[in-house]
């Protein structure tokens, strides 16, 4: 009986594995934006990926709709959003980036990391934010990467948008967004 | 005419869909209560779901070859201007067409075993083919309900295709996936066996020794297939790395490393009868790791949450495939698995002991890879918040764990079955331990000019698998009259397993050097430009714009000269920087000088304007050795399949079973 009971371990396992993976399709990130919507975006002070001495603020957003995507070298979807962001800016979007959380042992290599990130994939932004602790993230309440923000010539947040932009999310809601808040 | 060949593609689909199903409840019903009708349902099926989905897999083809861009799938995933080789591989470099291929491959490995199992009882092949037939059930009503590449945009027709990621336009990712796939599904002939064992509650050395070769098989594309993985990321990704840990890579090393178990499981289970329950375990975790993979990489719920929320019914689809298939199957098991098998009896020293040893830390090692790979997700579920786990947490445990089940390694092969005098193995030994610890402490001061513990135990474990391995086969093939005759005297099994070791000391010698002695600068280089790096002499002496079919480049020809060597054996590399027009999308073309010693690697970074380019140079030490030792091992694992104790033995089934049935027709 109780070889019995030892055998059905491995299936315990396995439907706790169930469980986990099953909330890891439920998570609905939808589900969290209203918090954000329709408020300044959350102050900040952190310096370029490329000019470590340039330090930039939430100013940035004055005066111009910004579409502010939060990327990540070690982000394999962002690799495939890169084109739909390449569209954008060529379309006269305002781009800027936020490079989250790079991982590496010194701060040299966690920006080296980023710049051959935009190097190999492109760069469709006008300025990077470098965020290596995450501090700009984790006020923005971002889960991972890509998450995108559209934020209005005054410096508030309209549009969230979470995970991977479409070519079709491009044409759909991005640029009608864009449009509306011009 | 042409207009018709995606829906002649999507018809085929559904009759092999059909043809599935049948597959899936006539033989298992029929096994069940006995009926050869019912069981004969199996054969054709299974020729029948391969023909049909050979068909649909070829109108897909066709559809991408003839730019029908009125097909859903080849407008997102090809252009015209796409050379026809890439419009070809194109099919699978998407979700809807690789799920296709995953279906296919699968039809092919069934069709196989109902091909090559004349010796079988009738009725374990029958279970057999129909638990095949329900995985592949589940597989086509996911590629028909919810990823159907048939799926056309009529009647507004695109002008032109969005072209195919320029990333997957490359020769690895030609034959990457597919001897991936062919792995994975492999694995689902292995799994069939161990369901149909626990079925009919049948499983005795002559299963073992059918399920071996279709195993190793299924093991062999899987390791050739992981590692054109890491080599097509070394020259692709333009950053000279080959293994980054991420979600996808560890969804195929995961099997890989079950498989490995098994593999070595199953054969004490042929030779010794035990660990049975064990066996059929890793048999069921082999397969359903693939299938966790599948689900992974598929959904996409790791490399990142959101990638998911395009498409929630794909996920959730294939997650509950994937609970239906290993739920059941490990439900069957604690139900079913065989009674205690006698225990076997053997010391702690002996060959038995050390393959239990293997299994142990291999297991230990798939669950290390697993909760690195989807420590995210625990972490979320706990409202941890997210953090992704790098490199550093697998190289901290793997690495380890590698090193004890090498030192385990060396003393298996000459371990014998069920005792070994302690004192003996350390007289066959102690030579072949001291020398490996010798060199590999004094060749990083010869190679390298300085002391490296690191290097050391990385090269000592691996002349540690070398030199007892020779040892053993200089035992092993001690005779009277000949070593000559000696060596002929052993068997193909016994020379994949030398092989398979050996493939592993190289790998593993690659990975110490590649990791510790590669050099990387990066210059910055106008025409006329030169630099020194190692004594190797690099001059940019040319720059220009050419045009490719479906992108411009930019092209730098830089020549390459040794120190103390003249012009006449300098060459020339030649690196790219491209724009795909159709995506607007750049890529590196990395120059790669291969060699046996030691790779140079040249890719261009950025325009930094006036004319110079950002340069990355790198010499990569030991790297084919990397690719090479997962070739030796893919080869052994093949060795190992032609032995003749497969064949003999079936025909000796063959008789035993024709006895059987005579006998059980003569009391009916």
């Amino acid at each position: 009986m109780k070889r019995r009971l030892m055998l059905l371990l491995p299936l315990l396992v396995f439907l706790v594995l169930g469980v986990l993976l099953f909330r890891g399709l439920s998570i609905n990130p939808s589900e969290r934006d209203s918090a954000l919507i329709a408020r300044d975006f959350p102050a900040f002070e952190l310096s370029t990926l490329s000019e470590p001495q340039r330090i930039v603020d939430q100013g940035l957003f004055k005066g111009k709709v910004t579409l502010v995507n939060v990327w990540g070298s070690w982000c394999p979807t962002c690799r495939q959003e890169m084109p739909q962001l390449l569209a954008l800016a060529k379309q006269g979007v305002r781009l800027v980036g936020v490079d989250y959380k790079e991982e590496g042992a010194t701060e040299e290599e966690r920006r080296r990391k980023g710049e051959n990130f935009l190097r190999q994939f492109g760069n469709p932004f006008e300025v990077n934010v470098f965020d290596p602790e995450g501090t700009l993230g984790f006020d923005l309440g971002v889960y991972g990467a890509p998450e995108s923000f559209l934020v209005d010539a005054d410096g508030v947040i309209r549009y969230h948008h979470t995970g991977y932009i479409t070519a079709e999310d491009v044409r759909r809601v991005i640029l009608p967004e864009v449009e509306k808040w011009r | 005419m042409i207009e018709m060949i995606p829906e002649v593609g999507h018809y085929a689909l559904i009759i092999a869909l059909l043809m599935a199903a049948v597959q899936a409840v006539m033989p298992l019903a029929g096994a069940a209560t006995r009926r050869p009708l019912w069981m004969a349902y199996a054969w054709p099926m299974a020729t029948g779901q391969f023909l049909f989905l050979l068909l649909a897999y070829g109108c897909l083809t066709a559809s991408y070859l003839l730019d029908d861009f009125s097909v859903i799938n080849v407008a997102n995933n090809a252009n015209s201007m796409l050379p026809w080789y890439y419009k070809f591989s194109a099919v699978w470099g998407n979700h809807e067409g690789s799920v296709l291929l995953w279906s296919l491959i699968l039809s092919a490995w069934t069709y196989a075993v109902s091909r090559f199992s004349r010796g079988l009882p009738p009725d374990m092949v029958a279970r057999v083919l129909g638990v095949m037939g329900l995985v592949s059930l589940g597989f086509l009503a996911f590629v028909l309900f919810t990823s159907n590449p048939f799926d056309r945009s009529l009647p507004d027709v695109p002008m032109d295709g969005a072209d195919l990621n320029p990333l997957l336009q490359d020769f690895g990712l030609i034959v990457h996936p597919p001897m991936l796939y062919t792995g994975y599904v492999g694995f689902s002939v292995v799994f069939a066996f161990a369901i149909a064992a626990l079925l009919s509650g049948r499983l005795d050395a002559a299963w073992t020794r059918w399920v071996r070769p279709w195993t190793n098989i299924a093991w062999a594309f899987l390791t050739v297939g992981i590692a054109l993985g890491s080599w097509w990321a070394y020259y692709e990704l333009g950053w000279g790395g080959w293994w980054f840990w991420d979600p996808v890579e560890n969804a195929s090393l995961l099997p890989w490393l079950a498989g490995t178990a098994l593999i070595h499981s199953l054969a004490v289970t042929e030779k010794r009868g035990t660990f049975k329950s064990w066996t059929v375990l890793l048999a069921i975790m082999t397969f359903s790791l693939s299938l966790l993979g599948t689900f992974l990489v598929r959904s996409g719920v790791l490399t990142s949450v959101h990638a998911f929320a395009n498409d929630p019914a794909r996920g959730l689809f294939v997650l509950v495939l994937l609970g239906i298939t290993v739920g059941a199957s490990l439900l069957l098991f604690a139900l079913r698995a065989p009674r205690v098998s006698r225990p076997g009896a053997f010391t702690w020293l002996s060959r038995d002991a050390l393959l239990l040893v293997n299994n142990i830390l291999l297991v230990v090692m798939t669950v290390t890879v697993l909760l690195g790979t989807i420590y995210p997700l625990i972490l979320d579920a706990m409202k941890l918040g997210k953090i992704s786990v790098g490199p550093p947490y697998f190289n901290a445990l793997f690495v380890p764990l590698t090193v004890i089940l090498c030192i385990f390694m060396g003393l298996g092969p000459v371990a014998r079955w069920k005792r070994m005098a302690g004192r003996e193995l350390l007289a066959r030994l102690w030579l072949s331990g001291l020398v490996a610890l010798l060199i590999a402490a004094v060749l990083p001061l010869v190679y390298h000019g300085e002391w490296d513990l690191k290097v050391s135990i990385g090269l000592a474990i691996a002349l540690w698998l070398v030199l007892s391995l020779m040892r053993d086969l200089w035992d092993k093939s001690a005779r009277s009259d000949s070593r000559w005759t000696g060596m002929k005297a052993l068997t193909p099994a016994y020379w994949g397993m030398v092989l398979g070791h050996l493939g592993l000391a190289v790998t593993i010698i690659g990975v110490t050097l590649v990791s510790n002695y590669s050099v990387e600068r990066n210059v910055r280089m106008a025409e006329g430009d030169s630099v020194d790096i190692s004594g190797i002499h690099f001059t940019m002496s040319h720059l220009e714009e050419r045009r490719g079919p479906n992108y411009i480049a930019e092209v730098a020809t830089v020549q390459v000269r040794r120190d103390g060597e003249n012009s006449a054996t300098s060459f020339v590399m030649t690196p790219e920087k491209r724009l795909y027009i159709a995506r607007g999308m750049p890529m590196t073309q990395v120059a790669l000088r291969p060699g046996l010693f030691h790779d140079l690697y040249v890719a261009m970074g950025e325009d930094l304007g006036d004319g110079s380019w950002a340069l990355r140079i790198q010499i990569k030490p030991f790297v084919r050795w990397l690719w090479l030792g997962a070739l030796l091992m893919a080869a052994g694992g093949l060795i190992a399949v032609v032995d003749r104790r497969y064949r003999r033995k079936l025909a000796d089934r063959q008789a035993q079973t024709d006895i059987a049935q005579v006998r059980e027709e003569a009391t009916v």
